[in-house]
């Protein structure tokens, strides 16, 4: 087993919520609450979960760009927890971002070559073939034209952009790239374009990534192993065929039912054995007590209100296989149709 | 109803909308034809750009507000004829007859109205006699049986305090408010949640069934149109390029751009390949579209029939599962078979 | 609604008290660290030691100035009392003290011209709204047409050029050469309302002009980015009639940021129109903050401006809770 580039600890990140005369603090959205997570050198590790889930809070915090409320971010050995930003600059070489939304997150101002040379500079790193080639080279990389160095932002489409947008995360050679949604702003055939490409750069660049998205598929796709989150916490984390093929969470079993599959033979099937989901996600203002979860569940029971589960090795399930379920899923358990249980608190 | 040829219920023929922008003329949609039986959901699938959204508009005769879209060809609508009815004729079928619902249920609201008076309002335009109470009455129905939650409480309430969920229930019961025969649905999901996603899907096919409305879905995911399509029509480039039976189209796909849809899903109902197959190059530009078969430039069997494709317009053809494409039918089931199938 | 009600009253009298302590600082410390003394503009160069000392005694000028300013809201919420010795006199709430110029009190001496800058902003403001709003709206539902081209070809003069000039212009045209106006005095509505309206009409006129071409602008961007929103698309879909669409879903969105500058532009309005006041020779509030400028009259300047002040910030506190009424996201949080 390779070594871990990221290890992240009981991180939790809540955004306060003031209200009244004063603006006095009343609550906290609790994001991210309470996460332990490692990422290994090398792989790619997919962070799947429904919006509000906490996901792309997350992605920022192992970044450092927002600041964790509590808990640990160690990034090769170094806490960077609590890093300033002076003291992360040297760090950020390291540690680079793709975002969703490739429209908003180059500046329409700048050219093709400012934009993908700031890193670049800002760490003035030196380039012996000189500014302009690396930036070319860079272009060249990710499937541009070189001669694109001198246009903006909006001659491109959304699947060039989001090339620049993973050009300029590669300038500095980083070890890891957190994607936060890189393809879901995009066209289908675009979406394959690029995750092949993230691919391909993976394997030239040694590269790690945590990949963010919603999309299960896509996420089934490219990772390595991958995590489900669910208002704020880990609910499972296996590596990927486990997941996909065992999962034990019913939360994961419920979101792996829901994904359309592109094949009317066998759409009644797969109608047949959805679990739908009732009601909405509670908010993470005030989350459930117990598992996060047992409100939408049908196999809760009263200990779920209760007490939390714990994220661990249930059942016979492989090692890094870790559900956070008092009543995991066994195979072949029936649960379609299933309605929640109602429990008593 | 029909008198001699019976007609299919939504017939459109030879369909054209083109608009005129200050960088010239926006071909959105050229010549595309398809008809449509009560009670029966058809597929539009493709990427953006690809004429599917402003299909739907012209249907609905949304275009008739913007003075520089052009409309030509025919639409058939329960015997009548639209692209040639007058604003008011069409006006009064808008919402009654032929309803839509819309991808962003949060922009597609009004800020400032409660949802019941939006719903209130759908249903008085047509229906005049009708009283405030009567409406509410049925909007607060329409409300519960799209299965929103304490409806009535939910009626005094502002889009922006319901989730996405329910936002887009409420907004699918301000559609069906007046029974339409035919239901519009533009990427009614691609702003949801996948697990709310299967509830909105599940309710769009519970309600056809129950009003024997005829429904268009329009999106990008072929997963989508696999759970609900009985047919299914791939527009490219402003064009129809496929179109046939869902089962049909998804285990025999005929057209290269098809493919290449395909082959850019990752599926969850197969092994995980090692690489997605997608169509290279991007969507061409309305305004100056290729000559010749619009998806030449990014087609891998292009100029396999010396230059047609380059020049000819390739035409539907093919009875039920039709096929705009140059290769004939023997060499396109060779290619999907020995080179394409394998890899999806 | 009631909390928000309440954070922005308290947020509006909060600001208020910024305003006079910023105000009251820059007019009466300025003067005292430049070396100029304000007793000495009560009475003037001529005046002895004995007449000054007693005059900063009165004024209470020798107390340090957290002091003054202790003394000076206090009159403003309770009147107060100038003594010096035996010789005290009674300035009632709210006291802005006396003018160094007139001796006369502040506080009815700007009364008296508030009804001239009421009648002139509140005038010109509803001839601005309803003509800026309407050109405004007709301009976005005929974009790219003749009319739209020349309203806003207008609309961009109407900005550019500067009131002394449309305002000498029109005088020019309509009194002295058309002869259509009279070129005359402000008479109170109570007097003559017919009176009162002939003679403010060119100020309305010139005024509403400048505005009127912001807001034709203005409501013509804002109805167009409402046209092309998805609910305005909803509401076509529906099929509401296209009056329906324009009058009641397009409108109430379109105009809702002018609501905004709306409140903000009469507010400063009622602060004083110094340029069209001075052009049309109206003595407002405008024309005497002028006058007092010129002559140095620090407690008449201190008055107009805690007067304009509080106007915009009423104002603003208005659009605050009108924007809570419009708009339910504002309201409901």
């Amino acid at each position: 087993m390779s070594e871990n580039l990221l290890e992240v600890t009981g991180l939790q990140k809540h955004f306060p919520i003031t209200k009244g005369l004063f603006k006095r603090q009343v609550g906290a959205v609790r994001a991210v609450d309470g996460i332990d997570l490692t990422v290994q050198a090398g792989e790619t590790l997919g962070l799947v979960g429904e919006s509000g889930c906490g996901k792309s809070t997350a992605g920022r915090l192992f970044t450092r760009i927002l600041e964790p409320t509590a808990g640990k971010i160690v990034f090769e050995g170094q806490d960077i927890s609590h890093k300033s930003v002076t003291q992360m600059r040297p760090l950020r070489r390291d540690v680079q971002m793709i975002f969703q939304d490739p429209y908003s997150s180059l500046n329409p101002r700048h050219t093709i070559g400012t934009i993908i040379s700031a890193p670049l500079q800002i760490q003035n790193i030196p380039t012996p073939q000189g500014l302009k080639t690396a930036v070319q080279e860079l272009l060249e990389l990710v499937g541009l034209s070189p001669e694109h160095y001198n246009r903006y932002p909006h001659e491109f489409s959304g699947g060039q952009r989001q090339r620049i947008g993973i050009a300029r995360a590669l300038a500095l050679r980083p070890k890891l790239i957190i994607a936060d949604e890189p393809v879901s702003a995009l066209d289908v055939s675009i979406q394959a374009q690029v995750v092949n490409l993230l691919e391909d750069l993976q394997s030239e660049f040694d590269l790690t990534y945590v990949f963010i998205a919603h999309d299960l598929s896509v996420v089934r796709h490219i990772s390595d192993r991958v995590a489900v989150m669910y208002l704020g916490k880990v609910m499972e984390i296996a590596h990927r065929d486990d997941l996909y093929k065992n999962p034990r969470h019913p939360y994961t079993v419920a979101l792996m039912s829901a994904v359309p599959v592109p094949d009317p033979v066998r759409r009644d099937r797969a109608q047949r054995d959805r679990v739908l989901l009732t009601g909405d996600v509670p908010s993470p203002i005030n989350p459930p007590s117990g598992c996060r979860f047992r409100t939408r569940c049908w196999k809760a029971q009263d200990i779920c209100a209760v007490e939390e589960p714990p994220l661990v090795r249930r059942l016979d399930d492989p090692d890094g296989h870790l559900t956070a379920c008092h009543f995991p899923v066994v195979e072949d358990e029936a649960v379609a149709g299933r309605k929640p249980a109602t429990i008593n608190v | 109803m029909s008198s001699v040829t019976p007609r299919p219920y939504l017939e459109v023929k030879d369909l054209t909308v083109r608009f005129e922008t200050d960088d010239g003329v926006v071909q959105a949609v050229s010549g595309s034809s398809f008809s449509l039986e009560a009670g029966k959901t058809l597929g539009i699938v493709g990427e953006s750009g690809s004429g599917k959204s402003v299909t739907s508009l012209a249907v609905l005769g949304l275009h008739r507000t913007r003075s520089n879209a052009k409309v030509t060809g025919q639409i058939w609508l329960d015997d009548q004829e639209l692209v040639t009815a007058s604003n008011e004729e069409v006006r009064a079928l808008r919402g009654g007859k032929m309803s839509m619902i819309f991808q962003d249920p949060l922009s597609a609201m009004h800020p400032y109205f409660t949802v019941g008076a939006q719903i209130v309002e759908a249903y008085r335009i047509h229906h005049p006699g009708v009283n405030k109470k009567v409406a509410r009455e049925r909007a607060i129905d329409m409300l519960a049986r799209v299965g929103i939650p304490q409806p009535s409480r939910r009626f005094n309430d502002y889009a922006h305090q319901f989730s996405g969920g329910m936002r887009q229930r409420a907004m699918i019961a301000m559609a069906l408010v007046n029974d339409p025969k035919l239901l519009i649905a533009d990427e009614p999901t691609t702003a949801l949640d996948v697990t709310v996603q299967a509830q909105i899907l599940d309710l769009i096919r519970d309600l056809q069934a129950e009003f024997g409305s005829a429904v268009i879905m329009i999106t990008h995911d072929l997963g989508v149109v696999a759970e609900l399509a009985d047919d299914v029509l791939v527009m490219y480039g402003g064009k129809v390029i496929e179109q046939g039976p869902a089962i049909d189209l998804f285990q025999r796909p005929q057209h290269p751009y098809t493919w290449g849809l395909l082959g850019s899903m990752p599926r969850m109902d197969r092994e995980v390949r090692d690489r997605l197959t997608p169509v290279k190059g991007s969507p061409p530009s309305l305004i100056n579209l290729p000559s010749g078969c619009a998806f030449h430039p990014r087609c891998p069997y292009a100029g396999r029939n010396g230059d047609r494709s380059f020049t000819d317009i390739p035409v539907l053809t093919g009875g039920a599962h039709s096929v705009a494409c140059h290769m004939s039918a023997e060499e396109r089931t060779k290619i999907f078979q020995e080179e394409v199938a394998p890899n999806l | 609604m009631v909390a928000y009600l309440i954070r922005r009253i308290f947020n509006a009298v909060l600001t208020l008290l910024v305003v006079t302590l910023v105000t009251f600082g820059i007019f009466f410390m300025v003067p005292k660290l430049t070396g100029s003394d304000p007793a000495l503009l009560y009475i003037g160069k001529t005046a002895d030691k004995v007449a000054l000392d007693g005059i900063r005694e009165k004024m209470g000028l020798a107390d340090p100035i957290m002091v003054q300013y202790g003394k000076f809201l206090k009159g403003l919420v309770a009147g107060r009392d100038y003594a010096n010795g035996p010789d005290v006199t009674h300035c009632p709430a709210p006291c802005l003290g006396y003018s160094f110029k007139t001796e006369q009190e502040v506080t009815p001496l700007l009364m008296d011209d508030l009804p001239v800058t009421f009648s002139l902003a509140l005038g010109a403001a509803i001839l601005w709204l309803i003509g800026g709003v309407a050109t405004g709206v007709i301009s976005a539902l005929r974009k790219g047409s003749l009319l739209d081209r020349v309203v806003m070809t207008g609309a961009l003069a109407g900005v550019s050029l500067p009131i002394y000039f449309t305002g000498l212009l029109a005088s020019a045209v309509f009194v002295y050469w058309l002869g259509w106006l009279p070129q005359g005095q402000y008479v109170p509505f109570l007097e003559s309302p017919a009176d009162w309206f002939v003679q403010l009409l060119l100020p309305w006129i010139t005024l509403a002009f400048l505005f009127a071409a912001t807001y034709a602008r203005l409501t013509r961007a804002n109805m167009l980015e409402t046209l092309g929103e998805d609910y305005i698309r909803t509401a076509r879909a529906k099929g509401l009639p296209e009056r329906t669409v324009i009058g009641k879903h397009a409108l109430r969105s379109g105009l809702t940021p002018i609501v905004t500058i709306f409140g903000l532009d009469l507010g400063s309005l009622l602060g004083g129109a110094i340029l069209t006041e001075a052009v049309f020779n109206l003595r407002g509030l405008g024309y005497q903050a002028l006058q007092a400028i010129k002559g140095n009259d620090l407690p008449v300047i201190l008055g107009v401006t805690l007067i304009a002040a509080t106007f915009i910030v009423v104002a603003n506190l208005v659009v605050d809770l009108v924007y809570g009424l419009i708009d339910p996201r504002v309201r409901l949080g």
